[in-house]
């Protein structure tokens, strides 16, 4: 259960190994020792999660999750479920690909629409019923900002974005009758393994700025956030600016 | 039993149920749930047969601060529903009523036989039920114990919808102790007998003793005085240091014979009378409970008092239930809500209550309405919250660093041999609140051995892991 100070007991990491979702877990952990499951493809990455956590003093359960064996997902989420109720659900997994490839190589533009929109949807519809049956908790869904209105250089990425953030942007209003709070996270650029060697875009964040995001978001029941928090009306702004003003402009 | 129990082959229809978003008084962590009003026994027993993966839990009138009366994803039991006072008996003193009875309806319905309930909280907006499965505590600990203590015959749905008869020294004895302080987890209480007291008048005769810190309040609850009153307990200062440390008014007092009343009151001196003022709209907004304004609400409330009276003759809403006259009054913590913490430290363990208290004070985390009390000795149930020493409550409103906060107060109260008590509690770890009761396995033993399936459960039970 989520006590009455905002922390949660358990929490669930689909994308275990993804850099916003274990620093998510160490900013709830700095509170209170909490039951991890971590699911992830098995690997050093993995292991060195799990120890990680457990220094700080979590129970660490992990599944094998594959984001592209889509059939398997019903069964990752149930096997998550088997210690108890989740409190808290992290959606962390996702692919930012290469934008060019991504427009003219099919094979990868699938791969990027598969883990970061299908996968999201069919883990999504699975938690969803989860969290419907046990009355409470929390999922949280890390989109992008790259979602909010597509640019020439990473549309790829945000054209799956968009579709993941719409899906649980109407789950929260599906779910909210249920005692289930959805929240939508748009991180802006992060520094992390995803985005190593390239160049940082304005107001630039880290994986444990976003996860103080993530913590205040569902100690609060937020439904959507940005990180940083100027990004909402940066973003707002720039949904607006007309398109030949847009393609100029240097993001 | 056989007047409680309908066959429920002659039922064609079925009790209300909705659902609901239910919450505790702290207005923290709400969870949603069925929420099925029963007409009588037998809907509560045919509601524990059909309960489900996720179980079922009792709720009174939702007092209890943190989640013992919400069950997330399963059923809950509007219990306030089952209300009927099935008689009082003026020569013996005993009630026998239904467990969703008020005590604020007892109350009215006892006193004209110069009958008394026996234990009340702060508050007379609290079930039967509620009362005997928190082991609700009062003034009167040191001299009456709790509520427990007053129970003579309990009426029990158990898990497998059969309705159990159960009596402090009879042959279910465990299962009545295990009820008692049981947090609904052992059963649904449907209907129970209650030994009032009697007294000549439903006024205190009160005295007044402001000291200026908290060595002079212990010195006053140590020198033998404490236990010539019927009623004792104290408020003191969270937000002064120093010399001022734990600054207190201690008000003491005893029920009222009709020769210490004024002329005026004798004519009736039963009357009851506690109106509600005004209730509180929600409105508040989140931080108007602050440092600022606790600090000027303590130094108010210290200035009033008066330095030493003796032989005030007060109603009960002056002497005892002074919220009693704001209807919802948690509101004022705004949608954020907020946390009692309630612990006792046993006696001899002044020091760290000291300790305690100078903790809180020196942090950002200020609480108006403190309370201290001397407690007497505890009784038989294994989960029962008082036991000989000193119990302090304090209000915290829900803000950023109240959670390791609390856990730092935890290991001062534990580390002290102390305990926290559930009525209240909303947040800590199943092992800091099973470290504080060591007859804790004894009663999961019972409980689990009651409801070896599982089926009573609530937000509480899962957050710290009561049952199985």
């Amino acid at each position: 259960m989520i006590d009455a100070v905002g922390n949660p007991q358990s929490i669930l990491l689909l994308g275990g190994t993804s850099e916003i979702g274990l620093a998510t877990v160490r900013a709830f952990a700095a509170d209170r020792a909490l039951r991890v499951v971590l699911a992830a493809r098995p690997g050093p990455r993995l292991d060195a999660a799990r120890t990680e956590l457990e220094r700080l003093g979590c129970g660490v359960e992990t599944v094998e999750f594959d984001a592209t064996k889509l059939d398997t997902h019903a069964d990752v989420v149930k096997q998550a479920f088997a210690g108890g109720d989740i409190d808290v659900a992290v959606v962390a997994f996702g692919l930012l690909g290469d934008n060019e490839r991504g427009w003219t190589d099919v094979e990868h533009a699938v791969e990027l629409a598969q883990v970061n929109y299908t996968a999201t949807v069919s883990t999504g519809v699975a938690l969803a019923e989860r969290f419907r049956e046990q009355g409470h908790g929390s999922i949280v869904a890390i989109s992008s900002v790259a979602g909010e209105r597509a640019r020439r250089s990473n549309f790829v990425y945000g054209s799956t974005k968009a579709g993941m953030d719409a899906f649980y942007t109407g789950l929260t209003e599906a779910l909210r009758e249920h005692g289930v709070t959805v929240t939508i996270v748009r991180p802006g650029f992060v520094h992390s393994k995803m985005t190593e060697g390239m160049d940082p875009a304005p107001l630039a964040t880290t994986p444990q700025a976003v996860a103080d995001v993530v913590v205040d978001a569902v100690r609060n029941r937020k439904e959507l956030v940005w990180a940083p928090a100027p990004m909402r009306f940066v973003m707002s702004a720039l949904r607006h600016v007309p398109r030949p003003i847009f393609r100029k402009l240097p993001i | 039993m056989t007047d409680m129990t309908v066959p429920s082959s002659i039922r064609t229809d079925a009790p209300a149920r909705r659902t609901a978003s239910l919450h505790g008084w702290g207005r923290t962590a709400p969870t949603r749930a069925q929420l099925v009003t029963p007409r009588d026994p037998e809907d509560v027993a045919e509601a524990v047969r059909t309960a489900g993966d996720r179980g079922i839990i009792a709720r009174g009138l939702g007092r209890s601060y943190g989640d013992p009366a919400q069950n997330a994803g399963g059923v809950v039991l509007d219990m306030p529903a089952l209300n009927r006072i099935h008689a009082i008996d003026p020569d013996t003193g005993v009630a026998d009523v239904d467990a969703g009875v008020s005590l604020d309806q007892l109350m009215r319905a006892a006193l004209p036989h110069g009958l008394w309930v026996p234990v009340l909280p702060g508050t007379r907006q609290v079930t039967i039920g509620g009362a005997i499965g928190a082991d609700v505590h009062g003034k009167n600990h040191h001299t009456k114990g709790s509520f427990g203590n007053h129970v003579e015959w309990i009426a029990l749905v158990t898990a497998d919808g059969s309705v159990r008869e159960l009596t402090p020294t009879g042959p279910d004895r465990d299962l009545f102790w295990a009820t008692v302080g049981g947090m609904g987890l052992t059963g649904v209480i449907v209907r129970a007998k209650v030994r009032l007291h009697r007294t000549e008048s439903a006024y205190f005769v009160v005295d007044t003793d402001r000291t200026d810190d908290l060595d002079g309040l212990l010195e006053l609850l140590t020198d033998g005085s404490d236990d010539t009153y019927g009623y004792s307990a104290a408020w003191f200062d969270t937000t002064t240091t120093g010399a001022k440390l734990g600054r207190s008014v201690l008000t003491r007092g005893s029920l009222a014979t009709v020769d210490q009343l004024p002329e005026k009151l004798r004519a009736d001196p039963l009357k009851f009378d506690a109106p509600q003022l005004l209730t509180f709209p929600d409105v508040f907004p989140n931080g108007l409970a602050n440092k600022l304004s606790m600090t000027a609400f303590s130094e108010l409330w210290f200035r009033k008092a008066p330095k030493r009276q003796r032989g005030s003759i007060q109603n009960i809403t002056g002497f005892y239930q002074v919220l009693d006259v704001f209807g919802d009054w948690n509101r004022v913590y705004g949608s954020k809500g907020f946390l009692q913490y309630q612990f006792v430290v046993p006696m001899g363990e002044e020091a760290a209550l000291r300790r305690i208290v100078e903790r809180i004070a020196h942090s950002p985390h200020k609480s108006g309405l403190n309370v201290f009390k001397r407690f007497g000795a505890g009784n038989d149930a294994p989960l029962s919250f008082p036991t000989e020493g000193w119990t302090v409550t304090v209000d915290f409103p829900i803000v950023a660093g109240l959670s390791r906060f609390c856990t730092e107060l935890d290991e001062l109260v534990l580390g002290a041999g102390g305990r926290l008590y559930l009525a209240k509690e909303s947040r800590t770890s199943p092992q800091a609140f099973a470290a504080g009761y060591p007859r804790f396995d004894e009663w999961k033993a019972i409980r689990d051995a009651a409801d070896p399936a599982g089926v009573f459960a609530s937000d509480m039970s899962r957050r710290l892991e009561l049952t199985l």
